[in-house]
Parts: structure tokens; sequence; C-alpha cells
């Protein structure tokens, strides 16, 4: 195997069946040579993989101090913090894309963390768990319960998910604040892409997790 | 291996170490030094591209023997489990250059430097000097050496202090910064400890308003309770709890008298007493205050994120989560304005209960975090891989 040197160590180790289905799904929507920056970006993974395959100038946040600090080691630029107080640090347009994957729903305020991700970037890429979801709505209808699924496995007072939304819920949260949705793609439990491209309300019915990729109307 | 002026290749272990006479340089309060001596160590060699230098900028009372024992106090080196062969900070690899920082006492431009106008010590005609002014001095250090630019500058407490200046004042020479348990300004409290430390030298008899060296005495007292007063602040209560608890001295139960009686008293009187052989009471007076005056964002509008606009440095800092001199929020103040201008910074805080002297400690994720930074600034750098 070449060594590079250019690239963190983590993403020369890395094939790709490694990587998460729905972070390769991500990966899709980044334009090479971008910068980068990751909100709650845990191990590292996805800004590893987006070095290598794309090219990219990445950058993390993470509130974890065992994931900053496996970050670094990696040789990832990474900083312990918190997406709820600490991107209004961040400047205007300073990056290309800024990604929030599956922590949408675990912020205290998502409307602000959304704005400031708009703010920061010039693309948004989010992605997060559709409540939605048919197996969710059945779960209420006949059990009454809380869900408890795959993609979802923790018991509703031990989850750090404190604000579910459905892709409805979500596109409508875009109409309010002015986002605009660029694309739009459907996710299954395990991350990968939704072979049946479902339109509109039925997306909301059938995809496990919603992605978006939006921008400021401006 | 290109040819470096002044350098004596394969003869740092063990030695004296350099002396270069550098000069002029206007300091901040106005003096300006025409020739002035900076002593400093070297380890490993200069690539062909001069890339691979790093500068290691050391704490208030350490000096330039950062990876081999000094030869004059023969105390071991201050930082070995960072600095020497295939360690984090490898000698095999890189060109290490420490400096004994300006106002020092280790053969250094300092107060017992014998000023040749009138053929006396220093003492109190020494200028005050600033944490700015150590910077430059290491710059001249830099040309004197032939060294465009450096691949790293790493240092903790003032020596991070002394980075973060680094990258602001001189940030087109410094590739990757790592300032290690510091603070863009020092704290009201920290002014305030370092205040003890003065006041407890100057009512030493024996400072004799700082003429001590030409009267041949020595402020030993004062300049140990400075000591062991700083030294508290360097641990944390976790630690001297663990280390000496309410253990007593050689003792069964107390003596009802002012004798060492705990165990924690005669560590600190031993921490004072043998560090008096081995520092100079006036440099102590001259490197507090130039802490105390270090307020990194006041030199530029107040603003922090101006002191770094447009830096295309890369920063790494770290800090303990028991230190309480530079705690936590001091390194995310200056991470917040790092990210305001843009910077490539990571920010790790380590899990520990040795307090502020930890950056000085065999702190495995310590070395972890670091040798993976500048793993990837070296490859960025282009150096040559391990």
């Amino acid at each position: 195997m070449n060594v590079r040197t250019d690239i963190p160590l983590l993403a020369q180790k890395l094939r790709p069946e490694d990587v998460r289905a729905d972070l390769r799904v991500i990966a899709a929507l980044v334009e090479p040579g971008s910068r980068v920056l990751d909100v709650g970006c845990g191990d590292g993974l996805l800004l590893a993989y987006l070095a290598r395959e794309k090219g990219v100038d990445g950058r993390g946040i993470e509130l974890s101090q065992a994931g900053v600090n496996a970050c670094v080691a990696q040789g990832l630029s990474v900083v312990q913090g918190d997406a709820d107080t600490d991107l209004g640090d961040y400047p205007a347009n300073g990056y290309d894309y800024v990604i929030l994957s599956q922590t949408l729903q675990a912020t205290r305020k998502p409307y602000k963390v959304l704005k400031q991700m708009l703010r920061i970037g010039r693309h948004a890429i989010v992605s997060f768990p559709n409540f939605g979801h048919w197996r969710v709505r059945l779960s209420l209808f006949w059990n009454g319960r809380m869900p408890v699924t795959a993609a979802l496995p923790q018991s509703w007072y031990e989850t750090p998910n404190i604000h579910f939304c459905t892709i409805a819920d979500f596109e409508q949260l875009c109409r309010d604040m002015g986002a605009v949705i660029e694309r739009r793609v459907s996710v299954d439990a395990f991350g990968r892409r939704e072979r049946i491209v479902a339109p509109g309300a039925l997306a909301n019915l059938f995809a496990e997790q919603g992605m978006f990729l939006l921008r400021n109307k401006n | 291996m290109a040819e470096v002026e002044g350098l004596e290749r394969g003869r740092v272990a063990n030695a004296e170490g350099h002396r270069a006479m550098l000069g002029p340089l206007k300091l901040e309060c106005g003096t300006v030094l025409d020739r002035f001596p900076l002593a400093y160590q070297t380890y490993g060699a200069l690539d062909e591209g001069k890339r691979n230098a790093v500068l290691i900028c050391h704490a208030l009372t350490g000096d330039q023997f950062v990876a081999n024992a000094n030869p004059f106090t023969r105390r071991p080196a201050w930082w070995p489990d960072m600095v020497g062969p295939g360690k984090v900070i490898d000698t095999d690899r890189y060109f290490v250059i420490c400096a004994n920082v300006l106002g020092g006492c280790m053969g250094t431009f300092g107060p017992k430097e014998t000023n040749p106008a009138t053929g006396r010590f220093w003492g109190l005609d020494f200028p005050v000097i600033t944490v700015g002014d150590m910077v430059r001095a290491q710059a001249l250090l830099l040309d004197h050496l032939g060294i465009p630019d450096l691949f790293c500058v790493i240092g903790g407490s003032m020596g991070g202090m002394q980075v973060l200046q680094w990258a602001a004042a001189h940030g087109d020479r410094v590739f990757s910064a790592v300032p290690v348990a510091t603070a863009a300004r020092h704290s009201s409290q920290n002014i305030a400890f370092h205040e003890v430390g003065r006041q407890a030298i100057m009512a030493d008899p024996n400072w004799r308003q700082g003429q001590y060296l030409e009267y041949g005495v020595s402020p030993s007292a004062g300049l140990a309770v400075a000591r062991m007063a700083a030294h508290i602040t360097y641990l944390s209560e976790a630690a001297l709890h663990r280390k000496f608890g309410r253990n007593l001295q050689n003792r069964e139960k107390v003596t009802f008298g002012f004798d060492a009686d705990f165990q924690v008293e005669s560590y600190l009187r031993h921490q004072g007493s043998t560090f008096v052989d081995r520092f100079d009471a006036n440099s102590y007076l001259y490197i507090t205050r130039a802490m105390d005056y270090f307020d990194l964002a006041a030199d530029y509008g107040g603003s922090l994120p101006k002191a770094f606009a447009g830096t295309k440095t890369r920063f790494c800092l770290v800090s303990f989560t028991s230190d309480w001199l530079f705690p936590t929020p001091e390194s995310r103040a200056v991470v917040h304005a790092l990210n305001a201008a843009a910077a490539n910074v990571s920010f790790v805080e380590i899990a520990t209960d040795k307090g502020h002297d930890a950056f000085l400690l065999d702190e495995p994720e310590l070395f972890a975090t670091l040798g993976g930074f500048l793993e990837g600034a070296a490859g960025v750098r282009g150096l040559a891989p391990r």
C-alpha cells in the first residue's frame, strides 16, 4: 500500500466497507476539494473518508472528549465543542459544507443550530432519523409505545435524542427559515440509499432517514 | 545536511550549550539592546530544506536543557518524556531548538549578568521585559541560525504564551503551533499569586533592593516562599491528597510546634530550598512580571480573533481537567478566537488529576494527541516520513 502523507492516517487504512453507508451517501453530496465542517464528527470516520475520497479540507466539532482525542491523534483537525453553543464563533461563509449527521435530533435548539449552519456554510447537509417512517407509525399505533428500532435503539428515557421530527416536519422547518432544499435523499435503516425513490409524502412514509442538502435563500 | 552557522554538531549531549550574541533588539519598554547573549540548546539535525526546525519554549522556571541534563545545576532534562530520539518530538526527525528566555538566569541576558556600562550586576537596572520581547529575541536567534521558518513551535504555561505570541506576531514563520496549558492573557488570580511571590522575595532583608549579588548574599528565604506558594498552584487538591493526604513526616503524632509535621509541608520546604540553588531571585521578579503583562488581545485592539486574522498556522491546543492555574476555559477562549479567524485548529482537554504540572509529566494521552497532530502536520509540510 502506498503511504500518502497528505491525508490523515485513519483515512489510509479505511476500506469502503468500513464506512457507514449513510456516510458514503453524504460524501456523494460533497464537491471534491471543498472546505467541510463536520458538526458532531464522532471518531472522525466521515472526515477521514472525505479527506481521502474527496480531498476536502475538513474540520470537526465533537462533544465527547474521547471522540476529539481520537480524531486529533489521527491527525484530524477537531475541537471539543457543542453544536448548540459554539457555532456562533465561526465566521459567515467560512465553509463550503457544514455537515450535521444524525445529530440534529440530539441538539437542544435544532432551529438555531440549522440557522448557524446555513450562515457558516454555503451548503448544509443534514441527516436524521425519520419519525414519519411507517414502522414508527405502526409501533405507536399498535403498541402505543415509543418506538425502539435498529436505527433508534434506546428507550425514551435513555436516548440522547430529544428533538425527533419527521421528514415533513423538517421540510416545513426549512420553508419557515428560508432554507432552499437543493437535494433530498431517502435512506434506509442501514444507511443505504433507498432503491425506490419515494417522492414527497411517500418519502416520509418509507425513508428511515432523511438526508438533505440545503442552502440559504440569499 | 545544510550548513548552519554557529552550530557544533554532535556535541550537544553533556555540552554546556551554545550562546549567540544577538541584536539590536528594541524592547517594549523602549530600551534598545545593541548586543545581548542568548543561551540555547539544539538536538538533531536541520534537514536540507531547513524545514524541520522545532522551537520549544520553556516555562517560568525552565531552561534550555529540555532533553539533556543541565550541566550547571545537574538537574535532569525537563521534558524527557516528550523530546528525544523516537519520542513525540523526535530528535532523529526534527531539529529541536530550546533557548533560555530573555530575563532568564541560565546564560541568556538577565538581571544576574554584568552591566558593561557599570561593571556591576544589572539587578533592578535590568529593563522590564515582556513575552513579546522574549519571542523577538528567539526570532533573532532563528535569523542567526539561518532558519527561515519553524515546522512547529511548542510550549506549556509561559511557554504556551510564547507560542501564541509567535503565531500572532510572526505567523509567517510558524507552520504549526502547540500551546499547552496556557492562556492568551494572565488572569487576575494568577497576577495575584505572582505578586505574593514577588513580595516574599522583596521582603527578604537579603534582597537589598535587588543588589544582593553585589553584597554576596541571596534572598533565599523569600525566593523559597515564592516557590512554595507557586508550587501549590502547579498541583491540584486531588494530586496533593493522593500524594500526601494528612500523613505525618517521620513521626507518630503532631509535635505541637511549627516543625514540618506533615509530609506536604516537608515536600514544599524541599521544593523551596532546592529551587533557590538553581534560580536567580531577580530573574523570578522579571519573568513573573512578563507573564503578568501578557495580554495578546490588547495588542490587537482588544480582539483576540484579530491577533490571528488570516493565519495559515495549524494549531493544536491542549488543556488539563485539573489545571486551575490555566484552566480549560482559557484554552477554549483561544480556540473560539481561532475559529472566528477560520484557523485550522484542534483542541483536546486531557483528563488528569495532576494539575498544571501535567504537561511536564508522563501523560500517554498527551503524547498520543500531539504525536497524531505532528504526524499530520509533517505530512502536509512534506517532511520525510519516519
